[in-house]
């Protein structure tokens, strides 16, 4: 699909503003509809988009599969270490209420945090899996043409 | 949403019925933005009709765009689904009809939620409350199913690449 110039354009354009849209769900999700969850969707959607248009060989250059594999991992460990922390502090597992200096502030810091490792796994999860379709057999952008 | 149901049934063409699916995904989407179901609404939107409407094509390119006609009777696996299918509707029978107020979802720890959930986390949206901090073990076990599907995926798919990809290089 690399020639076309319009999907090329229209593609540059939209990127930046769905990986903007994916970091407002990300982090506004605490006051409106979405969170960790939907956030990594819309952020692999991103990555999905460019390698789609840019070809896979490009994308995989600007985040190496290595990384992506760390992530998976990270955004789980991430969460579950909030989990271990709050245990160090003196709470039960996951409990956020002792993560800062009075309960709501640390109920607010830990759901922040948890969903960040959940929108790190699932973006993560899901360009490792779009990467490892997209790498096998012909190319995605060659299969297009 | 039925039309499409019917049409990704009789349709032979995979291509389609993939397209017909992430349609179906929106329109389940647009259901639940009407039932006031945001966050699940952005969540089939997002992954019923985006991501998994691209992995599927990702699928697609690998195997083959027609439906293998089916070699056996498919008179068993019908009746099999019909039974299941009338199992649940039985189900379905005994729960409180929509919008009831007096339903045992109702009564139970939501209305704790719905007085508290703003004070105790001091996050707006309750459903987020609800997911990360007072059900935050049922999110830890989703993260790490998610986690566990890549990680599969990744097993099965990547190394025969990886493999390839040094057969390629010990040709060039």
């Amino acid at each position: 699909m690399s020639h076309h110039l319009v999907v090329r354009v229209i593609a540059k354009l939209l990127i930046p503003f769905i990986l903007l849209f994916g970091l407002y769900v990300q982090f506004h999700g605490d006051f409106g509809p979405g969170g960790g969850f939907q956030a990594g969707v819309i952020f692999a959607a991103a990555f999905v988009l460019y390698a789609l248009v840019y070809g896979l060989e490009n994308a995989r250059r600007i985040i190496p599969d290595k990384y992506i594999r760390m992530g998976t991992a990270l955004g789980v460990l991430i969460f579950a270490g909030t989990g271990v922390a709050a245990m160090l502090l003196g709470a039960n597992y996951l409990d956020y209420s002792v993560l800062a200096h009075d309960p709501p502030h640390g109920q607010h810091l830990g759901i922040f945090v948890v969903e960040f490792g959940v929108g790190l796994t699932v973006a993560s999860v899901m360009v490792a899996i779009f990467f490892a379709f997209a790498g096998r057999g012909h190319k995605i952008d060659e299969m297009e043409d | 949403m039925v039309l499409t149901v019917f049409l990704i049934i009789r349709l032979h063409n995979l291509f389609a019925v993939v397209m017909l699916s992430g349609i179906y995904s929106l329109l389940a989407a647009t259901f639940f933005v009407v039932v006031d179901g945001v966050d699940v609404a952005f969540t089939e939107a997002a992954v019923g009709a985006g991501i998994s409407t691209v992995l599927m094509l990702g699928a697609l390119s690998l195997t083959t765009q027609h439906e293998k006609v089916a070699a056996r009777s498919t008179w068993v696996p019908l009746a099999v689904v019909a039974v299941t299918g009338a199992a649940l509707v039985y189900g379905t029978l005994d729960m409180p009809n929509y919008g009831d107020p007096d339903a045992p979802i109702h009564n139970h720890v939501a209305p704790r939620y719905i007085e508290d959930s703003l004070k105790e986390t001091s996050v707006p949206n309750m459903v987020t409350a609800v997911l990360a901090s007072y059900r935050g073990y049922d999110t830890l076990g989703e993260v790490t199913v998610i986690f566990t599907a890549g990680v599969g995926v990744l097993l099965l798919l990547v190394r025969v690449t990886g493999r390839r990809r040094e057969e390629d290089e010990d040709a060039a």
